[in-house]
Formats: C-alpha cells, sequence, structure tokens
C-alpha cells in the first residue's frame, strides 16, 4: 500500500533545488511514510536516486508522466 | 609465552580467514558510522563562479554531509549582506551570449562578436550580467541568496578568511552575521585534512 502523505512539487526548478526541497519534505515526515515529488527537472531523476542510496530512503517507484517526473520516497 | 595467554590452536589458514573476515565486518561498521566531510574553498567572487561552492555545498548538506567552505580572497565578497555579483565575457571565451528573451530562434543563436570584444564595451558587464541572470531566472536556478541561505540552515560552516579581510580593508559588519567564524588557513587547514572530499573553486 503506497499512501502519500505528503506532494512536494518541485516543477521548473533546476539543480540542486528539488534534491534540497526533497530533504527538507522528507525532514518532516514520520519513518515509513512516503513523500511524492513532481519534478520537470531531467538531471532529478539520477539525483534523487543518488540522494536516496546516500541517505537510507527507499525510491519506491521513479515514472516519467505527462506533467514530469513523479518520484515516491519512503522514509527511513 | 605468557602462560596466562589464551592458546591459540588453529591452523594458519584458518586463522587467516577467520582474521579476513572480522576484518571486513569490522570495516563494513566503521563505514557505516562515517559522516563523509568536505571542505570547499571558494576564490571567485563572479556570479558565475558563486554557483560551484554553494550548489555542491547545499547537495552535499542534503546528503547528510559535513560540510565547510572557506571564503577567500574575491570569495569572501560572496558573503556579503548585499551581494553584487557580476559575471564578465573578458577572458572569457566559453562563455555562450545568447538573448534570454525572444522567439526561440533567436535565444538559441550566439551573438557573432568574440567575448573579447564585448568586453570592450563600455556597460557591457553590466548587460552581460543582467542576461545571465534572466536566463537564470527562467529556467529556474536558484539564485545565490537563496542557495546561501539554504547552506546556512542546513548547517554549513561558513567560514571568512581574516587575512582577506584586512587586506582590502572589508568592513565586518558588511558580511551576514551566518558566517561560523573568521580564521586563517592554520586553521582551516586541520578540518581539510580530516575531510573526504577537498575542493579548490
Amino acid at each position: 500500500m503506497t499512501e502519500t502523505a505528503h506532494t512536494l512539487d518541485a516543477r521548473g526548478l533546476n539543480c540542486p533545488l528539488p534534491i534540497l526541497r526533497a530533504k527538507k519534505a522528507i525532514a518532516a515526515l514520520a519513518s515509513g511514510e512516503i513523500l511524492e515529488v513532481i519534478a520537470t527537472d531531467p538531471g532529478s531523476v539520477k539525483d534523487l536516486d543518488s540522494f536516496c542510496s546516500q541517505t537510507g530512503h527507499e525510491m519506491v517507484s521513479s515514472e516519467e508522466a505527462d506533467d514530469g517526473f513523479v518520484f515516491l520516497i519512503r522514509k527511513a | 609465552m605468557n602462560s596466562t595467554a589464551p592458546v591459540i590452536d588453529m591452523p594458519t589458514k584458518d586463522l587467516n580467514a577467520w582474521f579476513n573476515q572480522r576484518f571486513d565486518e569490522k570495516m563494513a561498521e566503521r563505514e557505516a558510522a562515517h559522516t563523509p566531510s568536505m571542505t570547499i574553498i571558494a576564490t571567485k567572487g563572479t556570479l558565475d563562479m558563486a554557483y560551484p561552492p554553494f550548489i555542491l555545498a547545499s547537495t552535499a548538506a542534503a546528503l547528510g554531509w559535513d560540510v565547510s567552505i572557506f571564503f577567500t580572497f574575491y570569495g569572501l565578497s560572496l558573503l556579503k549582506k548585499q551581494l553584487d555579483l557580476k559575471v564578465s565575457p573578458l577572458g572569457n571565451p566559453a562563455m555562450p551570449m545568447k538573448l534570454p528573451e525572444g522567439p526561440s530562434w533567436i535565444r538559441g543563436k550566439e551573438l557573432p562578436i568574440p567575448t573579447s570584444i564585448m568586453a570592450l564595451v563600455p556597460g557591457f558587464e553590466n548587460m552581460a550580467t543582467s542576461m545571465m541572470q534572466k536566463t537564470m531566472d527562467k529556467k529556474g536556478i536558484a539564485r545565490i541568496e537563496e542557495l546561501r541561505e539554504l547552506c546556512a540552515e542546513a548547517e554549513v560552516k561558513l567560514v571568512a578568511c581574516q587575512m582577506t579581510v584586512d587586506l582590502f580593508d572589508h568592513d565586518q559588519d558588511d558580511f551576514i552575521p551566518e558566517i561560523h567564524e573568521w580564521v586563517g588557513a592554520a586553521s582551516f587547514l586541520p578540518r581539510a585534512l580530516k575531510a573526504d572530499v577537498n575542493l579548490f573553486v
């Protein structure tokens, strides 16, 4: 069950803002909760992956949608 | 041999295998407990060169790293309360000179004048700066003020070079209060020695 606790709209923002905003948004969540991030920066696909592997959060899914890239991240 | 010492009765081959396994376990434990750290030396005070230190520092802080930036010489101006950063085409032949506005066929084209000639035109630096700032705003690139604030918020240590203040007769009151400390090279180097990543910008 993937229920989103919070959605971060990072559309139109460029490196490194999507990562910095994601870090801030995830800090406000409880462990196990899911953050949805929507971004248009193509670099954010690899950067958010790297962010997750460095910080221990889990990248539940990473998809390209009509309005940008959509990521679901579960807080460690 | 001390008679109270435990007797290890194990073939050398097994002993080596045991040691290798324990060593790997200990190293993995150590790596997991280690907080990566980075020190950056920022020496440039132009709009374009203000980005690398603040982007790398804020991103590293978001990854959970411990980060310090040492601002020296012209880099110290990146810590002023009132930022007035400019970008110069002089001596910068790789700088793309493109108009920030207009139809896409105009925006994509480089102006057909060498940057060395452009730099000689009075007021061109201001124009180039405002063109670059407009392009950055349009592309969703953060302002330096914002990145600097994010760094301070994320507890990136902003370290200012004391010698530069004396050298250029700067007034400490002109600088942001978030500055962690005013020190010299001898105070910064021991921190750099322990860091995993050291960068000079």
